[in-house]
This record gives structure tokens, sequence and C-alpha cells, in this order.
């Protein structure tokens, strides 16, 4: 490294006082999973005389990937649905290999989660005896009767239904709230780093992190812990420049926290090399769900053609056995397609479906349905709406463009990267026996629970599967802590040298600042945001980001790792200015530990098996000979080598 | 930059424990100017837009102008959210186009949800390694 290590010796800094908290189970993070773990963990944790503890680094109302609300819940099975269809489906939309015992059993528990939200009070549309859609409020005041009594909800698709999702996360957030109660809720506290039992490293016994509103750490001590931070955003460039880089699909504040942490202590991982690029309306990243599937409109090139039907052929001859009900990267792939050979750009016909609907309904159910579309925007992509309203553009009256956006990583939406965890039970479905070690959707490392985007190899679980997951795994916690009642466990690592690890960006920006006359610019370190930059551009452009068409090679991959090797050296030259840079900081870091999984897993398959997410230019066949089959990795920290494994895929769903 | 605060209207939440703004925004952008006692967004590049801020303050001193490399100038969107419903008013940059949609968003009182009521707290902690939430059975096929 050319520069010399840095440590904190507390001469530049304040060592901050540091607050212990014992508890049984730990849940880090605060969105949907998380939530649905406190709701259940609180219930068995009563009888069972167990304490829960929850540490969010936002607040607990609004944070996490449903902040801003929802407009629809994109996995509800339904009476009218079979969990082996929705197996298929997930199967089918993620090209192949998925494991199948984690989304049947996530199948059977989902709805019961959807009754739930709707007992608490989130609105669903619903049918009413006429078979007219009738918003969440108007359904409870006619008195329709609950889901869960068999009143019929508003499908937009097989699996979805609309919402008014507006308070969704208050309503989730309030739930888990009143349940494990506040005094356990560690709000703006962001975890850094996992505890292991030094008498075992591969047993999570803690977490290490800081308030990000004092000078203050946190050491949290527990027998079990569910980490659920959502997925990672801003580690490729996106799209968008300055100020328009928020508008990301996924939430900005998505760090990648869920894989780097638990990868530090050595949990596996698998499918890292799946990403989702989702196809939405351009910049202002509104969803296109409701649009292709309630309203029914189209899309087409700038010459009025259907990409799909354009390149149809093609895509049967390039990937058989893929193409008849395509996944959804290879949709994106018939889109980029027609970018690449010019005929984009992509445009929404929103003003031709609302036409066609205008000749079966009524003005009033017209006006009804305007203000349907609206809120499919202002429910959970404002910014959308508003670029309709700043550049004057009617749904009504003229069509949208759509484009495939930046890479995101993710095991919620239609992506599986993520934790290799255990399955529910020994033999699930006819499940291999090493798919099971225990205890449900616990990872390789022992005591250590992931749920929604940290569960990989499944993904199709949007909100509510994120939430059921969540409820599945606090179960799995609470069952392993009570078996492992009488483990004394100890922090292998030292607390002090933690703290000074983590603190170390004020040191080095309070030891160097003066040396140059401006803070942003000193030869010494590198501000959070240059971390960022750096990490988003050679993603982008060396690990197939949008501006290389998403495309990449052998060699692209390894000059992207050596730029990535001597980044993840800069990011011990890290500073901050204040809690908040120390926050960005350690996200950062977790971003670039998150992107590195990602780039080796892309080197390692030597195929592209998602089409329209990535392609290899090396190897640009699906190779269902060699590489149907779980990919799976393990960082060692110590030695910072990774080592890969296969599994091979097998079918429990026919 | 994405959200803004009026100057005018913003009273640094002085009559309130926190200032609101800050205690809500999901990605830690809220300040509160010590001197000034007026709250601005630190990093308008890291905003989602999600309208947290704008949605909870007392003074309705919040808006936002949008992302200035992605939209011209000139329209607005803005929520008034109460506790049952959502009223948003939209203004075109024609300054004549305006839509005024207002939905629902809870069918119950603000902080009464109970998850125990009506529901069986289990005791059988064997069950833990079964099928089934508190609240209800697995489906089972």
């Amino acid at each position: 490294m050319a520069l010399e290590r840095e440590f904190c010796k507390w001469s530049f800094c304040q060592k901050p006082p540091v607050e212990t908290v014992e508890t049984d189970l730990l849940i880090v993070g605060g969105g949907m999973a998380a939530c649905g773990a406190a709701v259940e963990a609180a219930a068995w944790a009563k009888p069972a005389g167990l304490k829960i503890k929850l540490v969010d680094k936002a607040a607990l109302d609004r944070s996490g990937a449903v902040a801003m609300g929802l407009s629809a819940i994109n996995t509800f099975i339904g009476p009218e649905n079979k969990v082996d269809d929705y197996v298929r489906y997930v199967r089918q939309d993620l090209m192949g290999i998925v494991r199948e015992d984690l989304i049947h059993s996530l199948g059977c528990h989902v709805d019961q989660t959807v009754y739930d939200f709707q007992e608490w009070g989130l609105p669903i549309w619903q049918k009413d005896k006429e078979g007219h859609t009738v918003d969440g409020q108007v359904a409870r005041d006619e008195g329709l009767p609950m889901l869960k009594d068999g009143g019929q909800c508003c499908r937009s698709g097989r699996w979805q239904c609309m919402i008014n999702g507006e308070s969704y996360k208050v309503i989730v957030a309030e739930a888990a709230k009143n349940a494990i109660g506040m005094d356990n809720i560690y709000e703006r506290v962001f975890i850094v780093k996992l505890l292991t039992d030094k008498n075992n490293p591969n047993r999570v016994c803690g977490a290490i992190g800081f308030s990000v509103r004092e000078q203050k750490a946190f050491v949290f001590k527990c027998k079990a812990m569910i980490i659920a931070c959502g997925g990672v955003v801003n580690v490729f460039r996106p799209r968008s420049v300055q100020e328009g880089q928020g508008r990301a699909w996924y939430p900005v504040w998505n760090a990648g926290s869920t894989y780097a942490m638990p990868a530090e202590i050595g949990a596996k991982m698998v499918l890292m090399e799946n990403r989702f690029v989702p196809t939405r309306f351009k910049d202002g990243y509104g969803p296109v769900g409701a649009w292709f599937l309630f309203f029914k409109a189209q899309a087409t090139n700038a010459y009025n053609e259907d990409a799909m039907t354009r390149n149809k052929a093609q895509l049967q001859a390039d990937y058989p056995g893929y193409a008849d009900a395509p996944g959804t990267c290879l949709r994106n792939h018939v889109q980029m397609i027609e970018i690449k050979e010019g005929r984009g750009p992509i445009l929404m016909h929103t003003d031709k479906a609302m036409a066609d609907l205008a000749k079966v309904l009524s003005k009033k159910e017209l006006k009804h349905l305007e203000a349907e579309a609206w809120e499919d925007f202002l429910d959970m992509s404002i910014s959308a709406a508003s670029l309709w309203a700043s550049l004057n553009i009617e749904p009504d009256k003229k069509p949208s463009e759509i484009m495939p956006s930046e890479p995101y990583l993710l095991a919620s939406h239609a992506g599986c990267a993520g934790l290799w965890v255990s399955g529910p039970s020994k033999g699930y479905l006819g499940a291999p026996d090493d798919w099971f070690w225990g205890y449900d959707r616990m990872t390789t490392v022992e005591g250590l629970f992931t749920a929604g985007d940290g569960v990989g190899a499944s993904g199709h679980k949007f909100s509510s599967g994120s939430h059921a997951e969540g409820r599945m795994a606090a179960k799995g916690a609470l069952a392993f802590i009570l078996d492992h009642k009488d483990d004394k466990l100890e922090p292998g690592q030292n607390i002090d040298e933690l703290l000074a690890e983590i603190y170390l960006p004020f040191e080095i920006y309070e030891k160097y600042k003066d040396y140059t006359t401006a803070p942003e610019i000193n030869p010494n370190y590198l501000l959070p945001r240059q971390v960022q930059a750096r990490l988003q551009k050679l993603m982008d452009e060396y690990c197939a980001g949008c501006s290389a068409n998403y495309t990449t090679n052998k060699v692209m991959l390894e000059i992207g790792l050596d730029r990535l090797t001597l980044l993840k050296e800069d990011a011990q030259r890290m500073a901050a200015r204040d809690l908040h840079e120390l926050m960005r900081a350690w996200e950062n870091y977790h971003r670039i530990l998150a992107g590195e999984a990602h780039l080796r897993h892309i080197l390692f398959r030597e195929e592209s098996r998602y089409p329209g997410y990535y392609y290899r230019s090396d190897f640009l066949k699906i190779d269902d000979e060699k590489w149907k089959v779980f990919t799976i990795s393990q960082y060692d920290k110590s030695k910072n080598e990774w080592k890969f494994e296969t599994k091979p895929y097998v079918q429990l769903v026919k | 930059m994405p959200s803004f605060v009026i100057t005018e209207k913003c009273d640094g939440c002085k009559a309130l424990d926190k200032t609101a703004c800050q205690y809500i925004c999901p990605n830690d952008l809220m300040v509160l100017d010590p001197v000034k006692k007026k709250a601005y967004n630190q990093e308008p590049d890291q905003c989602w837009e999600c309208f947290n801020c704008v949605k909870i303050c007392p003074q309705q001193a919040i808006e936002v102008r949008h992302y200035a490399d992605i939209m011209p100038l000139g329209s607005s969107t803005f929520p008034l959210r109460g506790t049952d419903n959502i009223m948003w008013t939209i203004k075109f940059r024609d300054q004549k186009t305006v839509k005024r949609f207002k939905f629902p968003i809870r069918t119950t009182p603000e902080g009464s949800i109970d998850v125990f009521k009506g529901k069986t707290i289990p005791s059988n902690l064997a069950d833990l390694k079964k099928p089934g939430f508190f609240t209800g059975p697995a489906r089972t096929e």
C-alpha cells in the first residue's frame, strides 16, 4: 500500500463513551423484514422469557425500501392460486437457479402477513359485489369482507394487489413498535461490524456501531441475530448526474450492510453475480407494473414496434428454453437490443391505454382511473409524478419514455443475490440434506439469520414476502436461542481496537485537515463521497454498468478487480468531518465489499445467465450443462481471500 | 436542492422536543443550523425525494425543488397528510394545469395497532420449529 497505515490513538479525536446492551435476539435493520421479525419474535419471546432489541440507522416509521410508501403488494398468493405456481413463476423469472424450499415455504406464509396488514389498517383495494374496484377505505365503509374472510382484492397481475400505500411503512412500523416497545428500539445507531465468539469464530455474538446523533458507541451482545438492512444501491454509477443521483430506483441509503457485515465474519454468499436492472419510467423511476398489468399499456420502440414481437425469434434462437415465458432480464434484453441498434426510445403508451379504457368506462370511472394512475406514482415514486408535471405531460395525452436503469443488488424484487441460508426443515419438499442445518433462514454462521434482501437464491418476495420472511427468521432464531441456552459467549474481538478502527476517519481528518487550505483536497485522505465516486466509476466501466452496455469480460473484470483492491486499501484512509460523514464512510466501506462480491462472482460464472441484467461477452450463451448451479463464495477477512464452490441446482417443484 | 426549507416559515421546531425533519429523514439529510435555528438539507444529491420531511413539517416550511439535472423549473407537487388521508396538489410547469387527488392512508386510528389483540400467545415453544405465525397458520400444500 502506498500510504502508511494509520491507527487511531485518540490523539486528535475524543474517545466516545460506550453503551453495552445485552439481549437474547438482536435485529439489525428497520425495514419490512426487520419489522416482521420484531412482531413475530415479540409473541414467542413472551412465553420463552427472552429479550429482543432492534437497531436501525434511521427512524423506524420511515426506514427501509418502503419509506415513501408503495402502490401495490406484489406477493399475495390468494385462494385462487397454488403455492407451487408461485414457485414456478419465481424460478422462471430468475432463470432457473433458485432455492425452491425457501420460495415455497415463503409462499405458504405470505398471505397471513397480508391479512395482518389489512387488520392493522393498510387500505387494500377490493372488488365490491358488482365487481367494481373500490379503494381500501371504501371497502371498509361498505363493509366488504376482509381478505382473510374471503374478500376479494383487486389484482393488477396474477400475484399483485393494489393498495393505498402511502402509510404502508408507518403502519408496519407501528405494529413492530407496539409489539416490542420503544424501549427496545435503538434508532439512529449505525452498526458497522459483527462480533464473533472467542471460542468459536463461526458463531455470532454481537454487533458494534455508533450513534449518528451523539459521540457515543454501542456494543450489542446477543445469542442470535437477524440482519436485514436491505440490498445495495449506488455501487454503480447511476444514469443521473449530480442531484439526480438521489433518485435511485431502490432506496439510496441501502448500502449493502446485509451482505458486507456477514461476509466479513465468513458467512457464505450465493449468486452474488445476480443483479436487478429495473426498466422504469425514465429519470423519475416511476413503476411500470401497474401500467403494463393493470392499465394494459404497451411499450414500443421509436417506430411503434413491440420490442418482444420484433425480437422473439432471435430470443428463441439465442436462449432456447428460456424465451417462451421470458423472465424480467430477457424482457430487458429485447429493449436493450432496440436501444443499442438505434430504434429507441422505448415509449410507454399511457395515452393509448387510457383512450382504450375511456371507450368502456363511464366518465366517473375514468376520473377515478386517472387518480389511480397518479396515485401509482405518488404512493412510491413521487418524483415521477413531478416529472410529468415539470414536462407538462398528461399521461392520458402523451406517452412517456421508459429505460433500463443502473444495476442494483437485492433478493426481494426480481433479483436473488444474497446469503446462503438453511431451509425450513430437513428434506423439505425433498430438498438435499445440505440445504438444511437446523434453523430456518440461518446463514452459515451459527446464530446469524437473515431475511428479505438478505436471503439469496430466492426472490420476488417484495414487501409482503420480506415481512413474512422476517417472521420466519425470527422463529428460527428464537428456536436457536432456546437450544443454546447455556452457551457462554464472549466477543473474540478487542472492543477498544474496533472502536479505534470505527472512529479512525475522525482521527485522520483532524490530524491532516490543516495541511491544505481546502479540506476537500488533501493527499492524506479521501472523503466518503470521493470513495463512492471511484467505486461507482470502476464498477460501471469494468463490471458491466450502463455506460458499458451492461457488458464485460474476463480482462475487463480483472482490471476492475485491481482497481477495486486499491480502493479497498484507500478505504483505510477515509476521513470524516462529522457523525453524518462517519456513517457515510462506513456505508461506502460496506458498498465496496458488496461490489467486490458481485464482481468476483461475475468473474467466476463463465456464462451469461442473466441476459438483460449483464453480459459476459466472452461467454455470451446460457450454459446449462456447466452452470446450472449455485455459485457460493466465502470471504476470509484475515487473509483477504475469497473461496468459490458450486452446488447443484435441484428442482423440487416439477 | 431536492428538499428545501423556506427561511421565513421554518421555526426550527422550537416548540417540539425534536426537529421533525431531522427526526424522520431516512437518509439523515436534514439538519438544524445551530446559529440560524433553521433546518436545511445537508446533502442534496443523496435525497430520494421521499417527501417524508415535507409531510411531517408542522409549519409546511419544506417543499421540493426537483433534481436540477432532470426537471425543468416551475412545477410543484405538494402533499397535505392528515391522520387518515393525504391530499396532493400538483401544478404543472404551464401554471394552468392543476391536479388534485385525495387518497386514504389508513383505516385504523393512528397508534392503535395492537398485534396481540384477539390472538393467542403461543405457549408451546416446540412450535417454533413448525410452520405458521402466531396470528394464523401457514398454508399446507
